[in-house]
Protein backbone atom coordinates (compact mmCIF):
# COMPACT_ATOMS: atom_id res chain seq x y z
CA UNK A 1 0.00 0.00 0.00
CA UNK A 2 1.20 3.59 -1.02
CA UNK A 3 1.68 5.66 2.19
CA UNK A 4 -0.49 8.82 2.19
CA UNK A 5 2.40 12.01 2.16
CA UNK A 6 1.70 15.26 4.27
CA UNK A 7 0.96 18.17 2.44
CA UNK A 8 3.81 20.77 3.38
CA UNK A 9 2.56 24.51 2.68
CA UNK A 10 5.37 27.17 2.50
CA UNK A 11 3.60 30.68 2.60
CA UNK A 12 6.25 32.48 0.74
CA UNK A 13 5.20 36.16 1.53
CA UNK A 14 5.74 35.62 5.20
CA UNK A 15 8.78 33.36 5.28
CA UNK A 16 11.99 35.04 6.21
CA UNK A 17 14.43 32.99 5.40
CA UNK A 18 15.57 32.05 8.93
CA UNK A 19 17.04 28.62 7.87
CA UNK A 20 15.41 27.10 10.77
CA UNK A 21 12.87 24.50 9.75
CA UNK A 22 15.24 23.40 6.82
CA UNK A 23 18.07 22.90 9.53
CA UNK A 24 16.20 20.90 12.26
CA UNK A 25 14.11 19.08 10.16
CA UNK A 26 15.23 15.40 11.46
CA UNK A 27 14.79 13.83 7.82
CA UNK A 28 15.81 16.47 5.50
CA UNK A 29 12.89 17.09 3.59
CA UNK A 30 12.94 20.84 3.28
CA UNK A 31 15.63 23.29 1.57
CA UNK A 32 16.10 26.92 0.95
CA UNK A 33 15.30 27.98 -2.44
CA UNK A 34 17.04 31.67 -2.92
CA UNK A 35 15.47 33.32 0.40
CA UNK A 36 12.68 31.16 0.89
CA UNK A 37 12.57 27.47 2.47
CA UNK A 38 11.00 24.85 -0.41
CA UNK A 39 10.21 21.33 0.05
CA UNK A 40 13.01 18.70 -1.16
CA UNK A 41 11.94 15.84 -0.41
CA UNK A 42 8.21 15.53 0.77
CA UNK A 43 8.72 11.49 0.61
CA UNK A 44 10.82 11.68 3.72
CA UNK A 45 8.95 13.71 6.00
CA UNK A 46 7.78 11.87 9.09
CA UNK A 47 4.98 13.96 10.15
CA UNK A 48 6.64 15.27 13.52
CA UNK A 49 5.54 19.07 12.72
CA UNK A 50 9.14 20.18 14.36
CA UNK A 51 9.06 22.60 11.44
CA UNK A 52 6.09 24.07 11.82
CA UNK A 53 6.57 24.87 15.34
CA UNK A 54 9.46 26.50 15.42
CA UNK A 55 9.13 28.19 12.80
CA UNK A 56 8.85 31.87 13.75
CA UNK A 57 7.15 33.48 11.03
CA UNK A 58 4.11 30.97 10.75
CA UNK A 59 5.37 30.62 7.21
CA UNK A 60 5.03 26.79 7.20
CA UNK A 61 1.79 24.41 7.71
CA UNK A 62 2.30 20.41 7.67
CA UNK A 63 -1.28 18.73 7.07
CA UNK A 64 -0.61 15.12 7.89
CA UNK B 1 -3.56 18.97 11.32
CA UNK B 2 -1.81 22.11 10.85
CA UNK B 3 -3.23 24.21 13.89
CA UNK B 4 -5.09 27.28 12.92
CA UNK B 5 -3.40 30.13 14.09
CA UNK B 6 -5.30 32.64 12.25
CA UNK B 7 -8.30 32.45 13.92
CA UNK B 8 -6.56 33.94 16.88
CA UNK B 9 -4.75 36.54 15.36
CA UNK B 10 -6.00 40.02 14.06
CA UNK B 11 -6.66 39.64 11.00
CA UNK B 12 -4.03 41.22 7.87
CA UNK B 13 -1.02 41.59 10.73
CA UNK B 14 1.54 39.04 8.87
CA UNK B 15 4.52 39.11 8.60
CA UNK B 16 4.64 40.30 11.59
CA UNK B 17 7.83 43.26 12.37
CA UNK B 18 10.51 40.30 14.46
CA UNK B 19 13.50 39.94 12.42
CA UNK B 20 14.38 36.54 10.90
CA UNK B 21 14.80 34.15 13.43
CA UNK B 22 13.91 36.10 16.54
CA UNK B 23 12.49 33.67 19.17
CA UNK B 24 9.75 35.55 20.21
CA UNK B 25 7.30 34.47 17.56
CA UNK B 26 8.06 31.14 18.56
CA UNK B 27 7.12 31.78 21.63
CA UNK B 28 4.18 33.31 20.80
CA UNK B 29 2.44 30.36 18.67
CA UNK B 30 3.32 28.64 22.03
CA UNK B 31 0.88 31.07 23.92
CA UNK B 32 -1.72 30.82 21.14
CA UNK B 33 -1.75 27.03 21.35
CA UNK B 34 -1.89 27.05 25.12
CA UNK B 35 -4.85 29.89 24.80
CA UNK B 36 -6.92 27.12 22.81
CA UNK B 37 -5.89 24.36 25.22
CA UNK B 38 -7.26 26.26 27.70
CA UNK B 39 -10.22 27.10 26.26
CA UNK B 40 -10.41 30.87 26.67
CA UNK B 41 -12.49 33.07 25.65
CA UNK B 42 -11.19 36.29 23.50
CA UNK B 43 -13.48 38.49 25.36
CA UNK B 44 -12.73 37.50 28.70
CA UNK B 45 -9.05 37.31 28.28
CA UNK B 46 -6.30 40.03 28.42
CA UNK B 47 -3.07 40.01 27.23
CA UNK B 48 -1.06 43.33 28.52
CA UNK B 49 2.64 44.15 27.97
CA UNK B 50 5.20 47.29 28.33
CA UNK B 51 7.67 48.02 25.86
CA UNK B 52 9.95 45.98 23.60
CA UNK B 53 10.49 43.84 20.30
CA UNK B 54 8.73 41.34 23.12
CA UNK B 55 6.01 43.72 23.93
CA UNK B 56 4.74 43.82 20.23
CA UNK B 57 3.12 40.67 20.91
CA UNK B 58 -0.23 42.06 22.44
CA UNK B 59 -0.61 44.07 18.78
CA UNK B 60 -1.32 40.58 17.05
CA UNK B 61 -3.37 38.82 19.29
CA UNK B 62 -7.13 38.88 18.99
CA UNK B 63 -7.95 39.57 22.26
CA UNK B 64 -8.86 42.20 24.85
CA UNK B 65 -4.98 43.88 24.48
CA UNK B 66 -3.00 46.67 26.18
CA UNK B 67 0.27 47.85 25.16
CA UNK B 68 1.63 50.04 27.96
CA UNK B 69 4.54 51.86 29.50
CA UNK B 70 8.17 50.40 29.27
CA UNK B 71 8.20 48.20 32.54
CA UNK B 72 4.71 49.07 33.46
CA UNK B 73 2.80 45.75 32.58
CA UNK B 74 2.32 44.09 35.81
CA UNK B 75 1.00 47.60 37.06
CA UNK B 76 -1.72 47.78 34.46
CA UNK B 77 -2.14 43.73 34.47
CA UNK B 78 -3.27 43.98 38.29
CA UNK B 79 -5.21 47.25 37.57
CA UNK B 80 -7.44 45.36 34.99
CA UNK B 81 -7.14 42.03 37.69
CA UNK B 82 -8.72 43.79 40.54
CA UNK B 83 -11.44 45.70 38.53
CA UNK B 84 -12.34 42.26 36.75
CA UNK B 85 -11.10 39.52 38.76
CA UNK B 86 -13.01 37.02 36.63
CA UNK B 87 -10.87 38.05 33.90
CA UNK B 88 -8.17 35.83 32.35
CA UNK B 89 -4.96 37.92 32.85
CA UNK B 90 -1.35 37.33 30.66
CA UNK B 91 1.47 39.48 30.64
CA UNK B 92 3.94 39.24 28.02
CA UNK B 93 7.52 40.96 27.40
CA UNK B 94 11.18 41.19 27.49
CA UNK B 95 13.40 40.48 30.14
CA UNK B 96 14.72 43.89 29.93
CA UNK B 97 11.03 45.22 30.46
CA UNK B 98 10.53 42.60 33.53
CA UNK B 99 13.80 42.62 35.28
CA UNK B 100 15.13 46.54 34.73
CA UNK B 101 12.59 49.48 34.54
CA UNK B 102 10.22 46.81 35.43
CA UNK B 103 12.12 44.91 38.26
CA UNK B 104 10.20 46.50 41.22
CA UNK B 105 5.97 45.51 39.46
CA UNK B 106 7.76 42.68 39.24
CA UNK B 107 8.47 41.73 42.40
CA UNK B 108 5.52 43.13 44.01
CA UNK B 109 3.02 41.19 41.45
CA UNK B 110 4.62 37.68 42.77
CA UNK B 111 4.59 38.88 46.36
CA UNK B 112 0.36 39.48 45.98
CA UNK B 113 -0.07 36.32 44.31
CA UNK B 114 -2.34 37.82 42.01
CA UNK B 115 -3.78 35.32 39.59
CA UNK B 116 -2.32 35.78 36.71
CA UNK B 117 0.18 34.48 34.05
CA UNK B 118 3.47 36.06 33.34
CA UNK B 119 5.43 35.39 30.23
CA UNK B 120 8.90 36.57 29.98
CA UNK B 121 10.81 36.17 26.88
CA UNK B 122 14.51 36.21 27.92
CA UNK B 123 16.90 36.91 25.35
CA UNK B 124 19.33 38.50 27.18
CA UNK B 125 19.38 41.98 26.07
CA UNK B 126 17.53 45.01 24.89
CA UNK B 127 16.56 44.47 21.47
CA UNK B 128 14.64 46.83 20.44
CA UNK B 129 16.71 49.90 21.24
CA UNK B 130 19.75 48.16 19.89
CA UNK B 131 21.50 45.74 22.04
CA UNK B 132 22.00 47.54 25.29
CA UNK B 133 23.00 44.76 28.26
CA UNK B 134 20.20 43.98 30.11
CA UNK B 135 20.04 42.94 33.95
CA UNK B 136 19.63 39.07 32.24
CA UNK B 137 23.10 39.46 30.20
CA UNK B 138 25.11 36.75 31.22
CA UNK B 139 28.79 37.75 32.97
CA UNK B 140 31.29 38.79 29.91
CA UNK B 141 29.02 38.71 26.92
CA UNK B 142 29.08 41.64 25.07
CA UNK B 143 26.34 44.57 24.65
CA UNK B 144 26.29 47.54 22.84
CA UNK B 145 26.94 49.28 26.48
CA UNK B 146 29.22 46.43 27.53
CA UNK B 147 31.98 46.08 24.49
CA UNK B 148 34.39 44.94 26.70
CA UNK B 149 32.42 42.52 27.91
CA UNK B 150 29.69 43.01 30.59
CA UNK B 151 30.74 42.64 34.07
CA UNK B 152 27.37 42.28 36.05
CA UNK B 153 26.46 38.93 37.20
CA UNK B 154 22.68 38.02 35.60
CA UNK B 155 19.39 37.57 37.41
CA UNK B 156 18.22 33.78 37.81
CA UNK B 157 14.72 35.29 36.67
CA UNK B 158 12.95 31.74 38.12
CA UNK B 159 14.90 32.12 41.74
CA UNK B 160 13.73 35.85 41.74
CA UNK B 161 10.27 35.32 41.49
CA UNK B 162 10.07 32.43 43.77
CA UNK B 163 12.21 34.56 46.59
CA UNK B 164 9.30 37.12 45.71
CA UNK B 165 6.16 34.80 46.39
CA UNK B 166 5.30 33.54 42.53
CA UNK B 167 3.39 30.71 42.99
CA UNK B 168 3.86 28.67 39.83
CA UNK B 169 7.40 29.17 37.99
CA UNK B 170 8.31 27.53 34.87
CA UNK B 171 11.45 27.40 31.95
CA UNK B 172 11.29 26.92 28.75
CA UNK B 173 13.46 27.51 25.63
CA UNK B 174 12.58 28.76 22.22
CA UNK B 175 14.18 25.71 20.44
CA UNK B 176 12.19 23.33 23.01
CA UNK B 177 8.91 24.68 20.63
CA UNK B 178 6.44 21.48 21.78
CA UNK B 179 6.72 22.66 25.46
CA UNK B 180 6.17 26.04 25.56
CA UNK B 181 2.54 25.54 25.22
CA UNK B 182 2.20 22.74 27.78
CA UNK B 183 4.24 25.04 30.52
CA UNK B 184 1.95 28.16 29.79
CA UNK B 185 -1.11 26.28 29.75
CA UNK B 186 -0.19 24.84 32.92
CA UNK B 187 0.71 28.70 34.20
CA UNK B 188 -2.84 29.82 33.11
CA UNK B 189 -4.07 26.99 34.89
CA UNK B 190 -2.37 27.70 38.11
CA UNK B 191 -4.55 29.99 40.59
CA UNK B 192 -1.75 32.62 41.46
CA UNK B 193 0.67 34.77 40.00
CA UNK B 194 2.60 32.06 37.64
CA UNK B 195 6.17 33.06 35.99
CA UNK B 196 7.09 31.94 32.49
CA UNK B 197 10.56 32.01 31.39
CA UNK B 198 11.45 31.35 27.75
CA UNK B 199 15.00 31.26 26.80
CA UNK B 200 14.64 33.42 23.74
CA UNK B 201 17.39 34.43 21.02
CA UNK B 202 17.44 38.01 19.86
CA UNK B 203 20.35 36.82 16.46
CA UNK B 204 20.45 40.82 15.09
CA UNK B 205 21.81 42.60 18.34
CA UNK B 206 22.73 39.99 20.81
CA UNK B 207 24.11 37.18 18.26
CA UNK B 208 25.81 38.76 16.52
CA UNK B 209 27.83 40.71 19.04
CA UNK B 210 28.66 37.24 20.70
CA UNK B 211 30.15 35.42 17.69
CA UNK B 212 27.16 33.23 17.17
CA UNK B 213 27.14 33.04 13.48
CA UNK B 214 23.66 32.06 12.82
CA UNK B 215 20.09 31.66 14.67
CA UNK B 216 21.55 28.11 14.19
CA UNK B 217 23.73 28.14 16.34
CA UNK B 218 21.63 30.12 19.01
CA UNK B 219 19.34 27.58 18.77
CA UNK B 220 21.64 24.99 19.19
CA UNK B 221 23.07 26.42 22.18
CA UNK B 222 19.57 26.51 23.91
CA UNK B 223 19.05 22.45 22.60
CA UNK B 224 22.48 22.54 24.44
CA UNK B 225 22.27 24.23 27.96
CA UNK B 226 18.59 23.03 28.90
CA UNK B 227 18.05 20.07 31.22
CA UNK B 228 14.81 19.28 32.50
CA UNK B 229 14.31 19.06 36.23
CA UNK B 230 13.63 15.49 36.26
CA UNK B 231 16.85 14.73 34.22
CA UNK B 232 18.83 17.07 36.50
CA UNK B 233 18.02 15.45 39.80
CA UNK B 234 20.44 12.56 38.38
CA UNK B 235 23.03 14.65 37.79
CA UNK B 236 26.47 15.76 39.41
CA UNK B 237 27.29 19.28 39.90
CA UNK B 238 29.97 19.14 37.61
CA UNK B 239 27.80 17.72 34.80
CA UNK B 240 25.04 20.36 35.29
CA UNK B 241 27.82 23.20 35.37
CA UNK B 242 26.82 25.81 32.53
CA UNK B 243 23.28 24.13 32.26
CA UNK B 244 19.94 25.80 32.76
CA UNK B 245 17.05 23.76 34.20
CA UNK B 246 13.60 23.86 32.47
CA UNK B 247 10.10 22.56 33.18
CA UNK B 248 7.74 23.25 36.17
CA UNK B 249 10.38 24.46 38.95
CA UNK B 250 8.10 25.50 41.46
CA UNK B 251 4.53 25.29 42.61
CA UNK B 252 2.66 26.08 45.42
CA UNK B 253 -1.02 27.52 47.14
CA UNK B 254 -1.28 30.49 48.58
CA UNK B 255 -3.99 32.98 49.37
CA UNK B 256 -4.33 34.93 46.17
CA UNK B 257 -4.67 38.55 46.03
CA UNK B 258 -8.04 39.09 44.36
CA UNK B 259 -10.01 36.68 46.90
CA UNK B 260 -7.97 37.82 49.72
CA UNK B 261 -9.26 41.61 48.46
CA UNK B 262 -12.75 40.45 48.47
CA UNK B 263 -12.44 39.66 51.86
CA UNK B 264 -11.13 42.71 52.49
CA UNK B 265 -14.41 44.43 50.88
CA UNK B 266 -16.56 42.48 52.93
CA UNK B 267 -15.31 43.30 56.22
CA UNK B 268 -15.21 46.70 55.28
CA UNK B 269 -19.15 46.57 54.37
CA UNK B 270 -19.80 45.42 57.88
CA UNK B 271 -17.55 48.00 60.00
CA UNK B 272 -19.32 50.67 61.90
C1 LIG C 1 10.60 54.87 30.06
C2 LIG C 1 11.34 54.28 28.90
N1 LIG C 1 12.67 54.10 28.99
C3 LIG C 1 13.35 53.55 27.97
C4 LIG C 1 12.69 53.20 26.82
C5 LIG C 1 13.48 52.62 25.67
N2 LIG C 1 13.27 51.20 25.48
C6 LIG C 1 12.38 50.72 24.60
S1 LIG C 1 12.35 49.06 24.51
C7 LIG C 1 13.62 48.95 25.65
C8 LIG C 1 14.21 47.63 26.07
C9 LIG C 1 13.56 46.44 25.46
O1 LIG C 1 14.22 45.28 25.86
P1 LIG C 1 13.45 43.99 26.34
O2 LIG C 1 12.36 44.34 27.25
O3 LIG C 1 14.44 43.01 26.84
O4 LIG C 1 12.72 43.43 25.02
P2 LIG C 1 13.31 43.00 23.59
O5 LIG C 1 13.29 44.23 22.74
O6 LIG C 1 14.67 42.43 23.78
O7 LIG C 1 12.32 41.98 23.12
C10 LIG C 1 14.03 50.21 26.08
C11 LIG C 1 15.11 50.45 27.04
C12 LIG C 1 11.29 53.42 26.76
N3 LIG C 1 10.57 53.05 25.67
N4 LIG C 1 10.65 53.95 27.79
S1 LIG D 1 7.02 17.59 9.73
FE1 LIG D 1 9.01 16.95 10.57
S2 LIG D 1 9.83 15.59 9.04
FE2 LIG D 1 8.19 16.70 8.05
S3 LIG D 1 9.19 18.44 7.07
FE3 LIG D 1 8.53 19.12 9.09
S4 LIG D 1 10.29 18.80 10.41
FE4 LIG D 1 10.64 17.60 8.57
S1 LIG E 1 11.42 28.56 9.70
FE1 LIG E 1 9.78 29.72 8.69
S2 LIG E 1 10.65 31.74 8.25
FE2 LIG E 1 12.37 30.36 8.74
S3 LIG E 1 13.03 29.60 6.72
FE3 LIG E 1 11.55 28.11 7.52
S4 LIG E 1 9.56 28.75 6.68
FE4 LIG E 1 10.98 30.47 6.43
S1 LIG F 1 16.04 43.11 17.50
FE1 LIG F 1 16.25 41.09 18.46
S2 LIG F 1 14.46 40.91 19.83
FE2 LIG F 1 14.04 42.58 18.38
S3 LIG F 1 12.92 41.59 16.68
FE3 LIG F 1 15.09 41.64 16.12
S4 LIG F 1 15.88 39.63 16.81
FE4 LIG F 1 13.92 39.97 17.87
Amino acid sequence: MEKKLPTIEIIEKYCKGCHICVEFCPTKVLEMQGFVAAVKNLEACIKCMQCELRCPDFAIKVTA
Amino acid sequence: MAFDYDKYLRPGKLPHIWCPGCGHGIVMKGLIRAIDACGLEKNNTAIVSGIGCASRLPGYMDFCTLHTAHGRAAAFATGVKMAKPEMNVILVGGDGDGTAIGGNHFIHACRRNIDMTYLIMNNNIYGMTGGQFSPCTPTGAKASTTPYGNPDPAFDIAKLAIGAGATFVARGTAYHATQIDKLIAEAIQHKGFSVVEILDDCPTTYGRRNKFKSVIEMMNRLKEIAVPVKAAEKMSPEQLEGKILTGVLYKAEKPEYTGEYAKVIERAKGAK
